[in-house]
């Protein structure tokens, strides 16, 4: 099984290294949309609770974005039909996509994070590891929920509508948790201890729940 | 043979919240707070109860379709997420209605049960595109049952997530509805949600059957005609196989 991830995994690390869309897409996107920030909110600099839902609204949408090209190669190019011949565990293909979402999502926010403390962001941060623990809590969770709706949605006709459709409302308990915890690290108030173990909790029932039903999705 | 028992279902049904409504306005009390507009809970919180079992039942029918692979299965959960999602607009409306009558606005953010109902609400709404947008018969019900799992796995702990994250709590009167509602009103709350159950399961079997039926007539018409009566129509729901 070890084998297999790791190899699902460095084929999709290599397709974007060497045809780099993802993570630059996201990239990209995500200043572009602090940029919009700015000029929608008619404001030079925002802190608190403001802050850090401009910075989670950007960071779920560049998410998505990263979501819908998941499984796209797979499908277009035979990965499917190819992983389903081969002999293997069929969750491997899903520890594989979780971890390589993981790992996008951790580049994204190595330039959206900096990008957005720079560009926006007022008051100088504070107690940064609160950001750090939800950015980590989060990052889990989305790639749990983004590998179960990339993999349900890329068998659909109507892919880019459906994944933003799922994964949002999807997100939104994760969004909740994320900006309570991360609001501190900008001047916001800061909420009850309890969050970072909501967000835990979400990422175990997701994790589950991909595990249970991933299976389903590859039969053909 | 489909919808044997629908005629007694529906007389049930009838019965039961004609009762419960008219124990609701005549026989509960006028809240002192509110007047006559409180009664309105007894047609809201119902509708929320029940269309939220039914995503439940909807989730478990689809767990029992991917152990099975019977495409029955997929067809009660499809009809119970159709039915849900009916009664869960009506929930929006009639909670829209109830907030603007005691807090003034048509939507208030800080009541968290109709908050998650709204994105319940807006979770579920995307199962009939999804199952439109899947050509193949066999991957539309298996992709369905796992949207529908992932979804009814979602529905407590988006309860959880926003009804945490209420800065206060809220005056509501649902707070007193499971603790210290009055014994008359909580009589006629009862009757109501029993008659909201059953409504539920009417409009259920309703389409179940109608959909039984109209598979039933297609395999007849397709024994008719040979294979040319069997051309698939592209659709959003279940078809059983012809046996």
């Amino acid at each position: 099984m070890r084998n297999v991830v790791n190899g699902v995994l460095r084929r999709d690390l290599r397709i974007d290294t060497r045809t780099p869309q993802v993570v630059p897409g996201m990239a990209l996107f995500s200043i572009s949309a602090f940029v919009v920030f700015h000029f929608a909110l008619q404001q030079r600099s925002v802190s608190g609770n403001l802050a850090a839902g401009v910075l989670w609204v950007t960071l779920l949408l560049a998410a998505v974005l990263g979501i819908a090209r998941q499984f796209v190669a797979d499908r277009e190019e035979g990965g499917f039909e190819g992983f389903l011949l081969a002999p293997v565990d069929r969750t491997a293909l899903l520890v594989a996509k979780a971890t390589s979402l993981f790992l996008f999502l951790i580049a994204l926010e190595i330039v959206a994070v900096p990008a957005f403390l720079i560009m926006l962001l007022g008051p100088s941060p504070q107690e940064f590891w609160r950001l750090l623990l939800a950015l980590a809590l989060a990052d889990l969770g989305i790639a749990f929920v983004g590998t179960l709706v990339g993999a349900l949605a890329v068998q659909s006709r109507a892919r880019d509508l459906l994944v933003p459709l799922l994964a949002l409302p999807l997100l939104i308990p994760l969004l909740i948790g994320a900006v309570k915890i991360s609001a501190p690290v900008f001047g916001g108030p800061v909420a009850a201890a309890r969050w970072p173990w909501v967000l835990a909790l979400y990422d175990l029932v997701f994790g589950l729940v991909a595990y249970a039903v991933f299976d389903f999705l590859l039969e053909d | 043979m489909y919808g044997t028992r629908l005629r007694a279902l529906s007389i049930a049904t009838l019965i039961t919240l004609t009762g419960g409504f008219a124990l609701a306005a005549f026989y509960a009390p006028e809240d002192a707070d509110q007047g006559f507009m409180q009664k309105i809970l007894y047609v809201h919180v119902p509708l929320a109860i029940v269309a939220l079992c039914g995503f439940v039942f909807a989730a478990v029918c689809a767990i029992q379709h991917l152990r099975t692979g019977e495409s029955r299965w997929d067809l009660r959960s499809y009809v119970a997420i159709h039915m849900s999602l009916i009664f869960g607009a009506a929930v929006l409306i009639t909670g829209s209605i109830w907030a603007r009558a005691s807090w003034g606005h048509w939507w208030v953010w800080d009541e968290p049960t109709l908050v998650s109902f709204l994105i319940v609400f807006l979770l579920y709404a995307t199962y009939q595109p999804l199952r439109f947008s899947i050509e193949d018969r066999d991957k539309q019900g298996r992709y369905a049952s796992v949207f529908a799992i992932t979804a009814g796995a979602f529905v407590p702990l988006n309860f959880l997530a926003v009804r945490m994250a209420q800065s206060y709590t809220h005056p509501r009167v649902f707070a007193t509805a499971n603790g210290g509602l009055e014994p008359r009103m909580k009589v006629a709350f009862y009757v109501c949600l029993l008659g909201m159950a059953l409504l539920y399961a009417t409009l259920w079997k309703y389409e179940m059957t109608s959909k039984n039926t109209s598979a039933q007539i297609k395999r007849l018409r397709r024994r008719l005609a040979g294979d040319e009566g069997a051309l698939p129509r592209r659709s959003a729901s279940p078809t059983l196989e012809s046996t």
